[in-house]
Formats: structure tokens, sequence, C-alpha cells
């Protein structure tokens, strides 16, 4: 096989990857907006505030440890214990529950009917009250995870492939996770949202809420249940991505590579939302491959917004979106 | 007469926070929250810790007390140009923006408004012409000493010839990551080694394209120009693709325990050129702690103490102190003001002794600043991560950077910009 096709193949299969870890992000806006309407422009910082509150239960960090020594004048840091990863990844699931609740008893449960840009705003207010919050409860220096995920090259694609072609392929360890994680997300998050009583619910809300109402879905239950599978969402985002750089304060940035990946998949579907994160995965990595030599490459990030807008043009609604048609 | 009562609580808040009249004020414009704020913090605190122990140990400079006003820049253009907006009414003898991208806004403000910029490491390079940039000062280095700084230390691992070698530059895409490549072009014709240029835009938490095309390519060295976020990832994706570490150089603001702590044992071997010395085996220290940190007055927790960063800001309010002293010496005034401080910086000499006197001997390079000279000597030294120890270890001596390529540069450069702003280069004879 010529040398720059088993490259492109290479390049294809890496970008299919991040596609994944795209996606990851993506689910969780599409989450929410599927079942409230809102656009929740606090997921990146769910996603920073998740993997936050893991690491800091994992390292037995004291909570507003720097607050407190401040007031106090106390010299405490942590509590001098290691939760294990499980462990410490339900307790961090449990703290985004809690989020969830506290999210729909102050925020939400006070702007039911309001139209949705408010919503919006509402939760741009979320992101930098929780970005604040997040620095307050666990500090801003940048913490290494370790949930025990592999990471590095696959020794054994990389021989396979070099036996194969002569070439050895690179692909990470992590990534590979990542796609597993991401395949078992998608299929419970459909099996729940098809086979449970709750998921129905969440889903014919997601319909039509009077509608809902009037068959007795409590919103207010609903709300809380999709915040909290989004703050799941967040937290396996901020593990993948945490894993990879430290868990910092930039995790909450995304965000950015999440929105292609919605106006391309469509804002209301799930497996919109991971087509969508591997057609700009690919996409991207390809375009820098081939075209980004000639043109002094860092194409990446332009490339994925060109692409979703190539799509807005034809299929306004993304791939997956449901048109919405309003008759007067 | 609610009102009134706020407006007096609102006076009082004020004058608080602001420094007294008679004090000499050296501003810290820090990012202490957002994406950059692990690499803000510790450089802040080594800032105003330095003061601290200046104003309680030997009660100012002089005899005069010193204030810190702090604002907050996020490491935002925008927010830096308000910061300098508000913090030159308190009549600042210095200002370190700590950020290329504000430096750029705020030198043709800080040379109408006569108030001297210092960025140390950072900025605009040929800004090293005092003849044109009388009121901005980049010594004791600069990005165009740091890439040759890397090459003569690639030199020196290569048994003095780069003939035939590659080395990719993988770089931050923005004003600061392109600052060296003019450098390397200029370098990579002198030494015969080929140059690759990888860009990477903001904030760099997707790298894989630019590492696949390193493993592709094989380089033999690979330098770094990055910031954030690119700092972890690209150390974590070198150690994913085996990349020899010893042969991947960052530039100094790529070299922090930040920056490699994330990667674990896949960091070990990461090199990075720096300025100052790392660790605490300085007798300063033992004042800071006893001045500062026991007496509960750190800007931090007091953990921070050593590490590259905090002793970087700690290096750089020292220059300022010693500037200071500089300046009260030769205007015979104690309350200097800015104009003055400029005055003092251009005449600033911190030799050898003079370090082990303030009891960081060897610290840093030997500053010698002149009239046309703002950029100080160009030198720095290599350091290595140790992942076991997690720790840097300064491999190298100070290296001085090839002056016959840069002086050069500098000069075309600021020529540029003083036909671009209509200035008349000074006479420095």
């Amino acid at each position: 096989m010529p040398e720059q096709l088993l490259f492109a193949a290479e390049v294809t299969l890496n970008g299919l990857m991040a596609g994944v870890m795209y996606s990851l992000v993506a689910l969780g806006f599409v989450l929410i907006f599927k079942a409230s309407g809102i656009f929740n422009y606090a997921q990146g910082v769910m996603a920073l505030f998740a993997a936050l509150t893991l690491v800091g239960i994992q390292d037995g960090q004291i909570p507003f440890s720097h607050l407190i020594n401040t007031i106090f004048g106390t010299e405490m840091h942590d509590f001098g214990w290691h939760v294990p990863a499980f462990l410490a990844i339900l307790l961090a699931l449990g703290v985004m529950i809690l989020f969830a609740i506290v999210v729909e008893k102050f925020i939400l449960k006070h702007l039911v009917n309001q139209p949705p840009i408010i919503l919006f705003m509402a939760t741009i207010g979320l992101a930098y009250f929780m970005e604040g919050f997040g620095d307050l409860m666990w500090g801003s220096d940048i913490k290494k995870l370790d949930v025990g995920l592999p990471q590095g090259i696959s020794g054994v694609i990389d021989e396979t492939t070099f036996d194969w072609f002569g070439y050895g392929f690179f692909i990470d360890r992590l990534d590979i996770a990542a796609t597993i994680v991401a395949a078992i997300l998608v299929s419970v998050l459909v099996l729940f949202s098809q086979y449970t009583k709750q998921g129905r619910a969440m889903r014919a809300v997601a319909d039509d809420h009077q509608a809902a109402l009037s068959v007795g879905i409590s919103l207010r239950f609903i709300w809380v249940l999709v915040w909290s599978i989004a703050g799941f969402v967040a937290l396996v985002a901020g593990i993948m991505w945490g894993t990879k750089s430290g868990v910092q304060f930039s995790l909450s940035l995304i965000a950015l590579k999440a929105l292609p990946v919605l106006m391309l998949g469509g804002f209301t579907s799930i497996p919109g939302a991971i087509v969508g994160g591997l057609i700009v995965g690919v996409g991207e990595k390809l375009f820098e491959f081939a075209i980004g030599p000639m043109i002094g490459g860092a194409t990446e990030n332009w490339f994925a917004y060109m692409l979703a807008l190539l799509f807005l043009v034809f299929r306004p609604q993304g791939l997956f979106g449901e048109k919405i048609i309003e008759r007067v | 007469m609610k009102l009134t009562k706020l407006a007096a609580v609102a006076a009082v808040a004020l004058t608080a926070a602001s420094p007294a009249l008679a004090d000499l004020v050296f501003p810290s414009m820090s990012y202490r929250t957002g994406a950059f704020a692990a690499g803000g913090i510790p450089f802040a605190d080594g800032y105003q810790d330095y003061f601290t122990l200046l104003n309680e140990r030997d009660g100012g400079i002089g005899g005069e007390k010193i204030s810190v006003p702090e604002c907050e820049t996020g490491y935002n253009t925008e927010k830096g140009v308000e910061c300098y907006e508000s913090l030159k009414g308190l009549n600042p003898l210095i200002l370190q923006p700590l950020s290329t991208g504000i430096t750029y806004q705020l030198i043709p403000k800080v040379t109408a408004d006569g108030i001297p910029l210092h960025t140390m490491g950072y900025g605009r390079t040929s800004a090293a012409n005092g003849k044109v940039f009388k009121w901005v000062f980049n010594y004791p280095g600069n990005y165009w000493d740091a890439a040759s700084i890397m090459v003569k230390h690639a030199l020196e691992q290569e048994g003095g010839s780069l003939e035939g070698k590659s080395i990719v530059l993988l770089y931050h895409n923005s004003a600061y990551g392109k600052e060296p490549i003019r450098t390397l072009e200029e370098l990579s014709k002198k030494h015969g080694f080929k140059l690759t240029l990888i860009p990477v835009d903001s904030p760099g938490q997707e790298q894989k394209s630019q590492w696949l095309q390193i493993r592709r390519e094989k380089p033999d060295y690979v330098f770094f120009w990055g910031w954030g976020v690119m700092n972890q990832v690209a150390v974590q994706e070198a150690a994913n693709i085996r990349f020899p570490m010893d042969h991947f150089v960052g530039v100094w603001w790529s070299g922090a325990e930040p920056d490699v702590l994330p990667a674990g044992e896949g960091a070990n071997g990461y090199k990075s050129a720096n300025f100052t010395g790392t660790g605490k085996d300085y007798p300063i220290f033992a004042d800071i702690q006893k001045y500062v940190v026991d007496t509960g007055k750190a800007a931090g927790d007091g953990t921070s103490l050593g590490q590259v960063q905090y002793n970087r800001g700690m290096y750089a309010a020292m220059l300022a102190a010693e500037a200071a002293r500089k300046a009260q010496e030769l205007s015979g005034v104690k309350a200097i003001n800015a104009a003055q401080m400029r005055d003092g910086m251009e005449a600033l000499q911190v030799t050898a002794a003079r370090m082990a006197e303030l009891g960081m001997p060897n610290f840093g390079p030997e500053v010698n600043v002149t009239c046309a000279n703002h950029g100080g000597a160009g030198v720095g030294l290599i350091q290595q991560w140790d992942a076991g120890a997690k720790k840097w270890v300064a491999i190298t001596d100070y290296i001085s950077s090839d002056r016959s390529v840069i002086d050069p540069l500098i000069a075309e450069d600021s020529a540029a910009y003083a036909k671009e702003n209509n200035i008349t280069p000074r006479d420095c004879k």
C-alpha cells in the first residue's frame, strides 16, 4: 500500500477516535436540549466541575480548604486518605445529582414558561458561577487524574499493522477506552429512554411539556433526572479529557469542540451526536493531513465549524435533528 | 441617609484598597483565575512575597514602603488593558503584564504615559533595542534568545554540528508562538538543519494531528512553544508516541511543574529553557519563610515556594526592586516616580556578587542594562524534569544566545517599528 495511503488510514482512525471524544461532550448538550429545550452553556463547566470533584474526592482533598484556612488560620489541605477510583466516581456522581437538584430548585423552577433565550442566559450565569465555585472548592492547580484508564500507544495495533503493511499505526489506548465507554454509554442511554418508565416520561416531556404534565408526569422530577444524566455524561467526558491533559480549568473549553458536532448532528439526536462527532473528527484530521501543510496548518478549529456551516446551509436541523414545522 | 452611609463605606473601602500616597507602587497584573491560572498563581505569589519580604525585613526600599496592588487580567488582552487603565492612576513605577498579547497593546500606551514596561522573557522581542523602545525593557532574555539557547544546546548534544538534522517547532498559533520562527529560520541556514513548522490552534487540547505528523517525520528534535493546556497535552502526546523526551525541548513558558506533573512518569527527561534557578536551596527562602510565610503574610499558602513560576515571579520582583534602588541612588530621591524608575532600569546592573548578597547566589543571570540594550545579556539555562523526584534539575550552566544572528534581527525589526510609528531612534552615545 502506498505510504501516503497508510498515513491517511492512520489519520482517519485517529480522527474517528477524536470524534468519539467530541461526541462525549456533545451528548450532554443533546440530553438537556432534547428534554427541556435549553441550550446548556454550562455543559463544559459541568465536565470540569465533575472532574475536579472526582480528583478532589480521590485525593482526599478538603473542599474549600483555602477559604477555611484563610478565615480560621488553620493549615488543613487534605484528609490524608485516598479513595479508590470506583468509589470516588460514585461519590462524584452523587455530587452531580445534588447539583442537578440545586439547579432545578434554585434556577429552573423559577423560569418555567420563560422564553428559551432566558434559560440560555441562566445557563451562562450558571457556567461562570460554577467555574468560580469549583475554583473556591477545589483550587485552581492542575491535577493528575488517574482512574486506571490505559494511556499511550497500543502496542498490539502498532505491531499488527507493522506486520501487515510495514508501517505501525498509532492508536492511543485512552482513545480506545473512550470509544468503548461511549458505546456502552449510548447503549445504556438508549435502553433507558426506550424501556424504563422514567425514560419514557423523559421522552414524553421532550415531545410536549404540557401534554406530559396533563398525564401526571412531574416536570420537576424529569428536569432533575435529565440534569443528573447530563451530569453523569459530563463526568465521563471530564474523566476522558482530564486523563489526557490533567484536570484544569481549560477543560471547560472542550464545549467549543462540541458545538460543530451539535450543528452537524442535530441538537436533539443522541445518534446524531455520535455520528456528528465522527464526521467532525475524521473531517478535521484528514483536512489537516491533506490540505493543512499547504496553507500553514492549524486548520482543525475553523475547519470543524466550516464543515458544520456547510451542513447547516443544506440541512438546518442537522443530520438527525427534528425538523420543526410550526403552523399558524 | 442610607445613600450617605453607603457612600461613606465605599469611600473607606476605596481608600483601604489604594496604596498610601508615599508608597512605591509595583502593581501585580496577575491571572489567578481561568484557564491559565495554574501558571499565573505561583508567579504572582512569588512577585508579591518578595516585596512583602522587603517591607517586613527591610522596611521597604531605601526606607520607602512598597505596595503591590493586584489586578486580575485572566490572561486576557482586553482585561489586561482595563487593568492598565485602572492601575495607571495609582502612579505605578513599573508594569509587568505577563502576556505577549497585553504587551503589544500596552507598548504605545506606556510610551505615551511614561510608565516603564518590563516584559521578562516575553513580549515584543525587538523591544530589546532601547534606542527605539525607550519605555520598554525585556531583560534578562527574550524569545529569540531562548530559540538560540535551545539550538546551542542541541548543537552541544550533537557534538557541535546540526548539519542534516531536522528540528520541528511545535508552536502555539499566536503572536507568542510565532515569535521564534524568524530566528530559527536564520539559525537553520547557519547550522544546516531542516526546520519544520507545526502550529497548534489555541487552546491546544487536541494535538493528535500534529503528533502523528511528528511521528511520521521522525525529527531529531522537537522545540516547543506552548502555554496553558497545550503544554500538558504536548508532553502527554510526546510520551504517547514514545518520542525521546531528552530531544523534546520547551521554551521557558513550557517548563514548569504543572506542565509535566499530569503526564507522570511519561514526562521524565523532558527539557526546557529557563532563566532562574529552581528549588528552594537559596538563603532567601529562609527569610521568606520567616518574615512572610510564618507571619501569615504570604500571598499563597506557602506550598509553591521553589516552583519554577514562583521563583520567576520572585526574580522579576528582585529586578524591579534593584532598579528602584538604582533609581533612588541616581535621583537622590527616595520616593521616586516612574521616569526616575525608568532611568534606574536603564542603569541596572545586577552582578553575581549582588545576587549572593541578596541571598540568591547564581539564582539568575547577571543583568547589565544600557540605554541601547534593554534586553540584557540574553542568557538562559536548560533544565530537565526528573519525574521520580518530581523536580526540575538544571543540566547546563547559563548559555549565551547567538548575538551574531539575533542582534541584526532586533535591529531590523525595531527599525521597521520605528518607521511605522514615526519614532526617531534615540542617540545613546
